[in-house]
């Protein structure tokens, strides 16, 4: 019980939890936008590949850190295109679409990355992204540590958390991005345009993904390693039903993964020699799951999701 | 002149096969552009793949030997998608099966080759099979959906396999690498020609989709898992047990995948070790897409990615580009097939716009 007690009042583990569950937002919000168009994006775990690298690689060849987001949510944007016009355009399998994204994203930039540096043994390393001081809120005893030393991505992935729950919710645009996920057809007795929906939220959703796999190598981390994504982007797919498809569930689940993952790593400290490390490494795969199973009865799956639309279509 | 779209009733073999040669060779000119970005010549590396994968005996044997898994990760994607069973999780079934092998095959029993070989292979069979049938049951109770779970288990799996050849299974002998005690040499699978490391494990999947082949064909099983696959909902109107026959599928779908972890432990490696497979399972799916998901051309579809992951390994030590091309030829394999199927559905008519009077 001391050994909780220490975890959960330490400054420090607070902190861990919210950097972990950076990604997981990024990656959560991502697969909401698309899921909530009707499109599952299967290319997620990919397209967190593509991102770390391009984000990565961009700085490593001088581009500034913000160009360097720039030029990741821009690689995740052009495989999100792809998948929508698998998906969407040519209504083919969302599945396998997804399967085949995920594939190409990763060998694409890890032929790049191997391209660009062939002689390296050790990953080189960029000037990551620094946590910044927020005046006032950082200096406040315990809270200041634990929640607003935060790099600037973090704080990113918070605003469009934001943001995406005001344009879902409090837009025209936002409304029509729900209905096209759920009622196809009333969007299109409006003159919308069911594609053009589809397509914009999947490429925008797909370039929120990228951003989480770029947090990985410009700020959790300083290099590009292979296999670093680990699952990540499986894990917001599961997460992502947890959240029941809304912005302010899908922060919550990150972090509360994000509390947990924080906990196992120091928990595994305390008590490493007794159980080994992997049954710590597996419990969030283990989670996931579980989270899956927990909700899968009453997850309210959008109701038009993985079906294709043809223009004039009617039921 | 318009494009109009006439749906297919149903497409000939001629069609899906000819749709499935062209996905594989347009991957295969799509990569001439990374291999110019990498600085080489795309016909020198076309050449030198084909004399990698092909050139001699050994490079030929060295072909099978790779197409061995895959033609059996390959059956147990084709067997499940065809029942609209997302099993993604082949890789981690695989490796359940390699290590049930291991814990039967390395001294518990001691049986001679004719009984011992059978007896691993069941138990690699049961195991990957009972790894596909969990998640299945997940679905059917809770209405889990199975391609995250199957995707999930995957690295559950894989920690697993690193955590028991780091520690109750791990060979005292191995001078500190984490890989498990060796199989008995009566466990090992006999090699098909000596010197070469070919192995028996390529019968067993040959054999595999020929039963496959004849049981979708010819039996109650498998015109149910048809039925299944076409309309859940028709099938089970019609008296067809649907979740029964979703756990067949699930438990030989499995079993195929865990039977491939057997081939790699008892025909290659000899012992069990986290990087056993190098994605033998995910490659699985390309191949039975690549198949159209028939047995039959699964094989030779598991030929096709085995010769361009041998031949890029052979390219990339000559030219020093990337063997990762490899990975590149078969992800574009799959959405080029994707594509294709696309042409299976739809008849594309160009049109002279006509003046109506």
């Amino acid at each position: 019980m001391d050994v909780l007690f220490d975890i959960l009042g330490s400054a420090n583990f607070w902190a861990a939890a919210i950097r972990i569950a950076t990604p997981l937002i990024f990656g959560v919000l991502g697969a909401l936008i698309c899921e909530r168009a009707g499109v599952l994006n299967l290319g997620i775990e990919g397209i967190f590949v593509a991102g770390a690298m391009a984000g990565w690689l961009a700085v490593y060849l001088g581009a500034g850190l913000w160009g360097g987001v720039l030029i990741a949510a821009l690689a995740g944007a052009l495989f999100g295109l792809l998948h929508a016009f698998l998906t969407v355009i040519l209504g083919l399998s969302q599945h396998v679409s997804g399967i085949g994204i995920t594939l190409l994203a990763t060998s694409v930039s890890y032929f790049t990355y191997r391209t660009a540096l062939p002689d390296v043994s050790s990953p080189p390393r960029i000037a990551a992204f620094q946590p910044v001081s927020i005046p006032g809120l950082s200096d406040l005893p315990f809270f200041g540590p634990a929640l607003f030393q935060q790099t600037p991505l973090t704080f990113l992935a918070l605003v469009f958390v934001l943001l995406v729950a005001l344009v879902l919710y409090r837009t025209p645009l936002g409304l029509a991005i729900r209905a096209v996920g759920d009622n196809p057809a009333s969007v299109e007795a409006q003159g919308l345009s069911v594609v053009g929906l589809r397509v914009g939220a999947v490429v925008a959703g797909s370039a929120l993904m990228a951003l989480g796999g770029a947090f990985l190598t410009m700020s959790a981390f300083d290099a590009f390693f292979f296999g670093m994504v680990n699952g990540r982007g499986w894990i917001c797919i599961a997460l992502v039903v947890f959240a029941s498809w809304q912005p302010g569930k899908a922060l919550l689940g990150a972090l509360l993964f994000g509390a947990f993952d924080a906990f196992q790593i120091r928990l595994q400290a305390q008590i490493g020699q007794v159980v080994p490390g992997q049954v710590f490494l597996m419990m969030p795969y283990l989670l996931s799951i579980v989270a899956l199973i927990v909700v899968a009865r009453r997850a309210d799956y959008p109701r038009a999701l993985l079906q294709p639309w043809t223009k004039g279509q009617r039921h | 002149m318009t494009i109009r779209l006439e749906p297919r009733e149903d497409a000939g073999l001629g069609l899906k096969i000819g749709v499935s040669i062209a996905a594989g060779l347009v991957a295969l000119l799509l990569v001439a552009i990374p291999v110019l970005f990498a600085g080489g010549s795309p016909l020198t590396a076309y050449g030198l793949m084909i004399q990698g994968a092909f050139g001699s005996m050994f490079a030929f044997s060295e072909t099978l030997n790779r197409a061995t898994p895959l033609i059996l990760t390959g059956l147990a994607c084709a067997v499940a998608f065809r029942a609209k069973l997302w099993n993604i999780g082949a890789e981690g079934q695989l490796y359940i099966g390699a290590l049930a092998a291991v814990c039967v095959g390395s001294g518990l029993l001691q049986l001679p080759p004719a009984l011992m070989i059978p007896t691993v292979m069941i138990a690699g069979f049961l195991a990957g099979g009972l790894m596909m049938v969990i998640p299945t049951v997940i679905k059917q109770r809770f209405g889990a959906d199975e391609v995250v779970i199957t995707l999930l288990l995957n690295f559950v799996v894989i920690l697993l396999i690193q955590m028991l050849v780091e520690g109750p299974l791990k060979d005292p002998l191995s001078m500190g690498w984490p890989q498990s005690v060796s199989l008995i040499a009566e466990a090992k699978l006999p090699k098909l020609l000596p010197r070469l490391r070919m192995h028996w494990g390529l019968i067993v999947g040959l054999v595999a989709a020929l039963v496959l082949w004849l049981m979708v064909r010819k039996t109650v099983l498998g015109f149910e898992i048809r039925a299944v696959g076409e309309n859940k909902a028709a099938a089970r109107f019609a008296g067809i047990p649907v979740d029964a026959t979703m756990l067949k599928v699930a438990l030989i779908s499995g079993g195929l995948a865990g039977l491939a972890g057997v081939g790699e432990v008892a025909g290659v490696k000899g012992y069990l070790s986290s990087d056993l497979s190098p994605g033998f399972g995910y490659s699985g799916i390309v191949v039975a897409m690549l198949a159209g998901l028939s047995p039959i051309g699964t094989v030779i579809a598991a030929l096709f990615v085995a010769a361009v992951f041998v031949g890029a390994d052979s390219m990339s030590r000559a030219t020093g580009i990337s063997s990762y091309i490899a990975d590149l030829v078969v992800a574009l394999s799959l959405l080029c097939v994707l594509v294709g199927s696309f042409f299976l559905r739809f008849r594309v008519k160009w049109e002279r716009q006509s003046v109506v009077a």
